[in-house]
């Protein structure tokens, strides 16, 4: 009847590369933030086909999926492939609350040799490999706003933020970016 | 040859390399590697200024961020002009362009040096006591011209259009000063494996090894192996150096602050680069090596241009190359001075004389002067100087008595011993203890993890500080967990220096007044004097004689004079020193920049900008926005010629007549999903929600447990356990803070949990009369009929497409929807909803439109309507209090004396007597206009618009017992006349409310 | 800028992350519709504010959004301890007052 409406990103066209770091937007993803007690995280972990991780500022990914630690009883959990998430938990039984967040959030991949000093223009986090491995994740700030910040390689994060904060993250980043140490 | 003062065989700076800079407009050559203060000197100019209060000539007194006398205004161009700036710590750069400050018309004549003379008027406190009479004369007379004298340097008036930066940074070790502690800590540190950061206020790394010239450290000069090491600690990859970077705050659990100068230095920065970078350090261990301050000589006459302290003459001598005088005077009260002397007689420049204010001084350097040949006057006196602009004489006199003689000289080097540089360390609420031995406050004890080596810590054998600064910083790294990789080599090191004597207060003579002004702060032109006379007026604690006199205020916080100021207090009170007290030592060690405190935070980057996603359309279709918190928000849309009321009217109006479309994006949202979700909803709104059926909406408030609204919204039930909650756009974040704090600490036992879903969802509200026409094209598998889908209730669907949340609900007061879709989708779906809309004759309309039609149907904004003092109530909704709960957020609050007596303000209507009359909101409400002043107040208006849909003005108010006022004439007393209005229902329009339901 | 060992993160975070929230240990009365005013004031309106050690409740907003309590010497700025909501206030030395 009619045709489906197009998707419009919030960081469109927006890049920058050079001085040893690289900003680009990430694809869209499809995100649910799950929240549950420990009785169900076997079934959840099940049904999304990885081990939700239960040790603080941790993730577990498989394939193209990702689960964050945020909290107790609270994770992250991000498809690259757009797989929708909520039908995933739908099917299982034990209590939890899995709410569709794949548009709430928007993601900036922020990578090269600069990436930790970068991030740290805005993130009071110690940011060095033996304090935020590889694979760790945690929600934190970045300037006035409100990220996850998730290393996914030793120079390459990932920024995950509310939509409507992503022009202020890209350009603080940006800012950030282009002052040579 | 930059300069006829400097010397071809001294110094560390590259003769070839000459810059031209300019003073007062006159044209002088300088060295790249100067400061300005340096070159100056290197050209013979020592007058650089006038002091604060006298306006007395004032030259250079030390060589780093002590300087209290050498401040200039450094002019790059018409908004980067920077006041205060002290000459020895500005570098040279090619084309700088100096001014001095303080003076008019010139700085050899001024004007305002009339205050010399007129000195007795200005005595200590004198503004306390000067201006009392008449009283009239302050605001008048006084203020003003005290405001205009008062200050040194002139601020900007332009914005500064500089960038400034900001870094976290985190180390096992940070080394505060790279002097030789500084460095022999930090390689130390580096050496063991812990992740160092040396900052360092100099362009180059070496603290006193810049002047010290008989330091010897592994065999080599001083300098060199300072230069050495940081080239050492540079190779490694755990190590950060920073110069230019000043540490000037020590706050809570081990932060830091430094201030790192990027582009001050340049000739011609590159305008994107950070002139400034604040660093916020977190570090695991603090290693203090901020060195010590010499402490000038107090005596008559102290503060001539010429006068300089010990160090700074030897600094400007063996770094830089220049000689501060052709016949150079010392004076002093401890033996460094000596060294000084020595240097300047090896480089053939004559020492008159050097005298000592000690009977009896002795040691290696007080032999080697003697027979260098210089006149070793012990258990002398300075008791006065001449020269007008610059010294040309002094007279010396035996302490015990005796003939006075005139020594001619240009230059007078003084020291009267060191001061360690405690400030770091008392910033971070370390205490301080006295050693009477040596006249010092030293770190006494530690309230952080931190560590003070060297100079500041009272260790003045060069040795001893190596071998005291490398212990401390491998102990540092083995504290916070480095992995040993092996110790540092001892290097072995030695100087015939020692710091460690002197004296405190006025020099000998100088007690008696006579022979001048004995300068204790020269920065706040504070003589001796002035802190004696400060004690016989009555202050006892050194806290008042800093506020009465303002010794140790402003710029410098008194690096060079508070010990004085403190000696002079102590002997007057007859009190030991460490009784009467040092003041506070606060942050900013030295002045920093506003720029580099905010850093990115300015203009975009201030704070967030909040968009939502239908903003570009708004932008293309001629919005003018709003800013709602950190929201834009389209306000209205004005066509062609159009202004605010009349786009505002024609949006109103064919709301009500076609249909308007509104993004409601902002509103806040929060998913509450659990078995227990209704549970939890009874306890924070006062509705009862148990019994509301799928699918069905309800208006909801929020109370705080005061009683108080604290928010309100519409509130649909999706599934047994699934809400879907809205809130106000900018209440979002707190109510979603609250309801986190009820759940998690008052009721945890209840089985939910909550989602910010604000930004999941772009909203659309489609309202009017044929709003579910334009709607129903776009909807499938929604029978959307008023018998299927009443008012208040909401489906699951899909919109254009896509997965829909569709509410029928209304906050105009007509047939209404609201487009709930994943906000990737909003411009997409905006854009079909649009184009169906235009169809039907609709509007795209803004915030102001919606606040108007809310208005006509009485409905409140929270935060408008009430602020934080309003119950359910006083606002006319005790409906939407379930009367059969027993408990919920507000449920006793509700029931305080206060706010269930008699004359409460109740929000009604307002209508004006003239219905073009728009009131103003926030207007005061008085039931009689011609009662005295101060008037009774009965309330005030809390909305106030034009309505063109009613044809009149309209508002709300919050008046005292308001419902029971129906038709009476109230007053709105305004500056240019009262306005008569009376009162009536908060419903201004559809008083039945028919059309919500089509 | 204070560092807070967060008692579910299990590391010390930066006080940006952070909301502090209140009092401590102040639980809202059951039956809370039917206290007197004066325990209604007790409840709501009364504070101790103590120089020396607090009780103090915190919140990981920026974190892992957790409320936890936390024992602060309001002189030095000291964290004596933090723990989770639910748990009793942990003994300290120095206290007594």
């Amino acid at each position: 009847m009619v045709e489906a409406a197009r998707r419009t990103s919030p960081l469109e066209g927006r890049a920058f590369r050079g001085h040893g770091i690289v900003l680009a937007p990430a694809a869209p993803a499809s995100r649910l933030s799950l929240r549950a007690a420990e009785e169900a995280l076997p079934a959840l972990s099940k049904a999304l086909g990885l081990s939700l991780p239960r040790r603080p500022k941790t993730s577990a990914a498989e394939g193209g999926r990702a689960a964050l630690w945020l909290g107790p009883d609270e994770w992250l959990v991000i498809d690259e492939q757009g797989a929708d998430l909520p039908a995933l938990a739908a099917g299982v039984s034990a209590l939890h609350s899995a709410v569709d967040i794949s548009h709430r959030n928007t993601a900036i991949l922020v990578s090269g040799k600069r990436a930790e000093e970068v991030l740290a223009a805005g993130c009071p986090q110690d940011l060095c490999e033996a304090r935020f491995p590889v694979g760790a994740a945690s929600r934190t700030v970045f300037g006035k706003a409100e990220i996850v910040l998730w290393r996914t390689g030793k120079t390459v994060f990932r920024v995950e933020c509310w939509r409507s904060f992503s022009d202020y993250v890209f350009s603080l980043l940006e800012k950030a970016a282009r002052e040579t140490m | 040859m930059a300069g006829a003062f400097r010397l071809p065989a001294a110094g560390r700076l590259d003769a070839g390399r000459t810059l031209r800079f300019t003073f007062d407009g006159v044209s002088h050559t300088g060295l790249a590697g100067d400061t300005l203060a340096s070159a100056l000197l290197a050209n013979g100019v020592h007058l650089v200024g006038r002091s604060f209060k006298y306006h007395r000539p004032r030259g250079i007194l030390a060589a780093g961020a002590e300087e209290p006398n050498a401040l200039v205004g450094i002019h790059r161009d018409a908004a980067r002009r920077t006041p205060n700036v002290r000459a020895t710590v500005q570098e040279l750069y090619d084309g700088l362009n100096a001014v001095s400050q303080n003076r008019w018309p010139s700085l050899s004549f001024d004007v305002g040096a009339l205050n010399d003379l007129a000195a007795p008027f200005f005595s200590a406190g004198f503004y306390y006591k000067t201006f009392m009479w008449p009283r009239a004369a302050w605001e008048r007379l006084y203020e003003p011209v005290i405001r205009r004298a008062a200050g040194l340097g002139v601020a900007p008036d332009q914005p500064d259009p500089d960038n400034y930066s900001n870094r976290f940074a985190h180390c096992d070790v940070l080394v505060v000063g790279a002097g030789p502690a500084g460095l022999a800590a930090a390689l130390a540190a580096a050496e063991a494996g812990a992740r160092v950061i040396l900052a360092d206020e100099q362009p180059q790394p070496g603290g006193s090894l810049r002047f010290e010239s008989g330091a010897v450290i592994d065999g080599k000069p001083g300098w060199e192996w300072a230069q050495e090491t940081v080239a050492r600690l540079a190779a490694k990859d755990n190590v950060r150096i920073l110069t230019r970077t000043t540490g000037f705050g020590y706050y809570a659990h081990n932060m830091v602050a430094l201030a790192e100068r990027l582009t001050d230095h340049l000739a011609a920065p590159d305008a994107q680069a950070p002139r400034e970078r604040l660093w916020q350090v977190r570090a695991g261990r603090v290693v203090l090596a901020t060195g010590a301050i010499e402490r000038h000589m107090v005596f008559p006459g102290n503060d001539r241009p010429g006068i300089m302290l010990a160090a700074a003459g030897r600094t400007y001598l063996n770094h830089y190359g220049v000689a501060v005088g052709r016949r150079v005077a010392v004076y002093t009260a401890c033996d460094s001075a000596y060294a000084a002397a020595l240097d300047l007689k090896k480089q053939g420049i004559a020492v008159p004389v050097l005298v000592d204010a000690r009977q009896a001084p002795q040691g290696g350097l007080v032999e080697q002067a003697r027979e260098a040949g210089i006149e070793v006057l012990a258990g002398h006196a300075v008791t006065g100087t001449r020269g007008r602009l610059r010294l040309s004489a002094i007279e010396v006199v035996p302490v015990a008595g005796g003939p006075q003689r005139r020594v001619e000289a240009d230059a007078l080097l003084t020291s009267a011993g060191w001061t360690p540089a405690v400030h770091l360390f008392s910033q971070s609420r370390g205490k301080l203890a006295y050693d009477a031995g040596t006249g010092r406050f030293l770190p006494g004890t530690h309230a952080q993890n931190a560590v003070c080596v060297g100079a500041c810590n009272g260790t003045t054998d060069l040795g001893m500080v190596v071998e005291e600064a490398l212990h401390a910083g491998a102990e540092a790294a083995g504290q916070t967990g480095a992995q040993a990789r092996g110790a540092t080599a001892r290097p072995e090191a030695r100087s015939p220096e020692g710091w460690s004597a002197g004296i405190a207060g006025p020099a000998p003579g100088a007690e008696a007044g006579k022979g001048g002004k004995a300068f204790v702060d020269f920065q706040n032109d504070v003589t001796a004097k002035d802190i004696a006379q400060a004690v016989r007026e009555g202050m006892r604690s050194i806290e008042h004689v800093k506020r009465f006199t303002t010794t140790g205020m402003a710029t410098d916080q008194g690096k060079t004079s508070n010990l004085h100021a403190l000696a002079i207090a102590a002997r007057m009170l007859d009190k030991p020193v460490p009784e009467v007290g040092l003041t506070t030592f606060r942050p900013p060690y030295t002045p920093v920049t506003f720029g580099a405190l905010v850093g990115h935070g300015r203009g975009a980057l201030f704070e967030p900008t909040r968009r939502t996603p239908i903003h570009a359309w708004a932008e293309a279709h001629g919005a003018v926005f709003e800013d709602v918190g950190q929201w834009k928000r389209a306000w209205y849309f004005p066509k062609d010629g159009e202004d605010m009321h009349a786009a505002v009217a024609r949006e109103c109006r064919t709301v009500r007549q076609a249909a308007g479309i509104f993004d409601a994006s902002t509103l806040g949202k929060i998913e509450v999903v659990g078995p227990d979700a209704a549970r939890f909803m009874e306890l924070m709104y006062t509705n009862p929600w148990a019994r509301l059926e799928v699918g069905r909406c309800r208006y909801g408030i929020m109370l705080r447990e005061d009683g108080f609204i604290y928010d309100d919204g519409v509130v649909g039930r999706l599934a047994e356990d699934r809400f879907h909650v809205t809130t106000t756009t900018g209440g979002a974040p707190r109510v979603l803070h609250h309801m986190e704090d009820y759940l998690q600490t008052e009721f945890p036992h209840l089985k939910v949990w909550l989602t910010s879903t604000t930004e999941q969802w772009a909203v659309i509200a489609v309202q009017g009369p044929r709003a579910r026409d334009i709607v129903a094209p776009l909807v499938e598998g929604v029978d959307l009929s008023d018998a299927a889908m009443p008012h208040m209730s909401v489906r699951t669907c899909r919109v254009c497409g896509v997965p829909a949340r569709l509410f029928r609900i209304s906050f105009t007061g007509e047939r209404g929807f609201e487009i709930n879709v994943p906000a990737d989708h909003g411009l997409a779906v905006w854009e079909a909803v649009w184009a169906q809309g235009e169809r039907h004759g609709a509007v795209a309309y803004g915030t102001e439109t919606m606040h108007v039609l809310r208005a006509e149907k009485g409905f409140i904004i929270v935060g408008q309507d009430t602020d934080g003092t309003v119950t359910p109530d006083d606002a006319g909704l005790a409906w939407a209090i379930g009367k059969k709960k027993t408990d919920f957020v507000g449920i006793r609050g509700l029931r305080r004396t206060d706010l269930v007596a008699p004359g409460r303000r109740q929000l009604i209507g307002l209508k004006t007597l003239d219905p073009s009359i728009v009131l103003e909101e926030g207007a005061q409400i008085v039931a009689d206009p011609n009662q005295k002043v101060p008037m009774k107040m009965l309330g005030f208006v809390t909305s106030a618009y034009w309505s063109e849909n009613c044809g009149h003005s309209i508002a709300l108010a919050l008046v005292e017992d308001g419902r029971a006022r129906m038709g009476e004439r109230l007053y709105v007393p305004m500056p240019d006349g009262t306005i008569e209005v009376e009162v009536t229902s908060t419903v201004f329009f559809d008083e039945k409310g028919e059309r919500v339901h089509g | 800028m204070l560092l807070i060992y967060c008692p579910y993160c299990e590391e010390e975070r930066p006080e940006l992350e952070f909301r502090h929230a209140g009092e401590a240990h102040i639980a809202r009365p059951e039956n809370i519709a039917g206290i007197s005013d004066e325990a209604f004031e007790r409840y709501f309106f009364i504070r101790s504010n103590p120089k020396g050690i607090a009780y103090e409740r915190w919140r990981h907003i920026h974190g892992c959004a957790r409320f936890f309590n936390a024992a602060r010497d309001t002189v030095s700025d000291r964290f004596l301890a933090t723990y989770r909501t639910g748990e009793p206030k942990p003994r300290l030395e120095g206290e007594g007052q």
